[in-house]
């Protein structure tokens, strides 16, 4: 016998302090917990780049700020190279963009639409090259890259960040398109579009919000890496990661130009994951969740 | 449907697939036939073939079993605790209250960084004079003085360890409250029927219900953090002395400041085909339970 009914006795709002207290000690204050966790040492990094040098080496330290500047901001783009190396990074990373959309488009396409022997084996076969670890991969690139006379050039960067990318490129754009009714494509076949019309007129206008959440995967990707843009350039062209990674190794560390530099990189990876989050994790997830 | 021609899908396929062999299968084969020889970076044209000699090295070297043994740490501790985190994250997000959404985009944070600013973020937390944490510690009496985290062999690891959890449980947070959210209510109404309590439902509904994403995500976040050098590269450099050298960072450091490839590529393939053994045997024992 179910005794709810007894809880019409009760007031609603008698009741209610108790389960809003049961909510806030079980739910919200672990979680509020854990997202300080995940969020305090990004934030404090963020507040130091705009505190004054007095304030940020005097010990002990300030929690809430005294004063707020950009004097940091300004003059790691007005002194150093860092304007320059933040050009670098955009460049390589809307190369890194184009060249996974030119290949990750028909790969999937194919996949999704098309039924030939080692479909299944090519499929797989793209996830497990992700497993190869970078060092086993940067090595031989870097030979391969001297001959060609391309090291230290956008080239390298952009086909070094392909190796990695390209797997999670095709798998999430396969179920974007898996996603798009095969109807359309039978119909434009009907009305007698060779495969190459259907990809170019029925898939590619629908497939628009799955090549901008593709995009920005190639995007953050490309802006966050590191040992590529260390090992196959450096000099000519020098993204963000590897000239914050120089700033950091140096004897006397500034700390205030290095928070600064360190929140206009983190910038846009956070503003493009937070907006294409759904996107990402429902591509990471599908195949996890469907098992 | 009328799919063209049989050679069409190929066509389509040949741009990744021509990227692929000529970006990382050649590589890779490159790397292995590198490592069956002596080369050096500044001798580029003599590369006397040396046979198995550097993998007999390798097992000679007490560099490379404590590198191993890092190794074996810094994954084992690591995705435990990202597992474990954003296992508790997962379940909090899954139940229902106010400001739900916000704590769900917010948590995903550092994951978006790159390696290079979370390095950089804990290295100006752990930092000794004006790191948050020693500040905070000091000031709160939990640490009697200060700690200087990255530059005592003894808390180097953890201090890394704990950048890199901070990286990763937001991984197994967001991929976990999807598995989660599959789970049909039915299921849990159910075992409430049956008299389940939460802990009992949450053994048999919530864990078998989870058991192929945790197995998948488990598996991608064990790769990932077994090959990633960079955190250690720019928090430590693999030091102080060698208390932070994993074996991908021991590879690096050998080839690339060492400008011993030959050297470095064996490490690297002695620590591919490790991960392939260890992820050939999780994948079969995986397929086991699943049939079982």
């Amino acid at each position: 016998m179910d005794e709810s009914f007894l809880l019409l006795f009760f007031k609603k709002e008698a009741l209610f302090p108790m389960k809003r207290l049961r909510l806030f000690l079980g739910t919200e204050l672990p979680l509020a917990a854990i997202l300080a966790f995940g969020l305090v040492p990004f934030i404090w990094m963020a507040v130091s780049s705009v505190r004054p040098d007095e304030e940020l080496t005097q010990s002990p330290v300030r929690l809430i700020p005294g004063a707020l500047t950009l004097v940091h901001h300004i003059e790691l783009l007005r002194r150093t190279s860092f304007a320059a190396n933040l050009r670098d990074s955009f460049v390589v990373a809307a190369g890194a963009v184009a060249l996974g959309l030119l290949l990750s488009l028909p790969a999937a396409y194919a996949f999704s639409r098309f039924r030939f022997p080692g479909r299944r084996f090519l499929r797989v076969q793209f996830l497990v090259v992700n497993m190869f670890p970078v060092v086993l991969l940067v090595l031989p690139l870097f030979f391969v890259l001297r001959g060609l006379g391309l090291l230290d050039t956008y080239v390298a960067l952009i086909m070094g960040h392909a190796t990695f990318t390209l797997p999670f490129a095709i798998w999430l754009m396969t179920s974007y398109i898996d996603g798009i009714p095969a109807d359309l494509d039978e119909a434009a076949m009907m009305d007698g579009a060779t495969g190459v019309q259907v990809l170019r007129l029925v898939i590619l206008p629908l497939v628009v919000p799955g090549m901008v959440a593709v995009g920005i995967y190639l995007f953050i990707a490309s802006w966050n890496e590191y040992l590529f843009a260390l090992m196959l350039a450096g000099r000519n062209v020098r993204t963000v990661t590897v000239a914050l990674q120089m700033f950091i190794g140096e004897n006397e560390i500034h700390w205030g130009l290095l928070t600064a530099g360190g929140t206009l990189v983190a910038m846009p990876a956070v503003v493009l994951f937070l907006f294409a989050q759904r996107h990402l994790v429902g591509g990471l997830t599908g195949g996890a969740v469907k098992g | 449907m009328r799919l063209g021609s049989p050679a069409l899908p190929w066509l389509l396929l040949a741009p990744a697939l021509a990227a692929t062999v000529l970006l990382v299968l050649v590589p890779v084969g490159e790397t292995f036939w590198l490592s069956l020889h002596d080369v050096i970076l500044f001798r580029p044209r003599v590369r006397p073939f040396v046979g198995l000699g550097n993998y007999v090295a390798v097992l000679r070297d007490p560099l490379f079993w404590e590198s191993l043994g890092h190794s074996v740490v810094w994954v084992v501790v690591a995705v435990s605790l990202q597992f474990g985190l954003g296992l508790c994250t997962a379940l909090l997000l899954n139940r229902t209250f106010a400001w739900r959404a916000v704590a769900r985009a917010l948590v995903i944070v550092p994951w978006a960084l790159p390696s290079v600013i979370i390095g950089l973020v804990w290295t100006w937390m752990l930092d000794f004079n004006l790191g948050l944490v020693n500040q905070l510690g000091v000031r709160w009496g939990l640490l009697e003085a200060p700690i200087a985290w990255l530059a005592r062999p003894d808390t180097a690891m953890a201090a890394v360890i704990l950048a890199v959890v901070w990286q990763g449980f937001p991984f197994f947070a967001v991929t976990l409250l999807a598995g989660l959210q599959a789970i049909p209510r039915e299921h849990y109404e159910a075992a409430e029927i049956d008299g389940a309590g939460v802990v009992v439902s949450f053994w048999n509904v919530t864990l078998p219900g989870l058991a192929p994403v945790i197995a998948t995500s488990l598996l991608l976040r064990m790769i990932w953090v077994s090959n990633s050098l960079d955190l250690i590269l720019v928090m430590t450099g693999g030091g102080p002395g060698t208390s932070t050298h994993t074996l991908p960072l021991y590879a690096f450091l050998k080839a690339w400041s060492g400008a011993n490839y030959g050297y470095g590529s064996a490490l690297a393939v002695v620590l591919t085909v490790l991960l392939l053994a260890v992820v050939i045997s999780y994948a079969v024992r995986a397929g086991r339970e699943a049939k079982a």
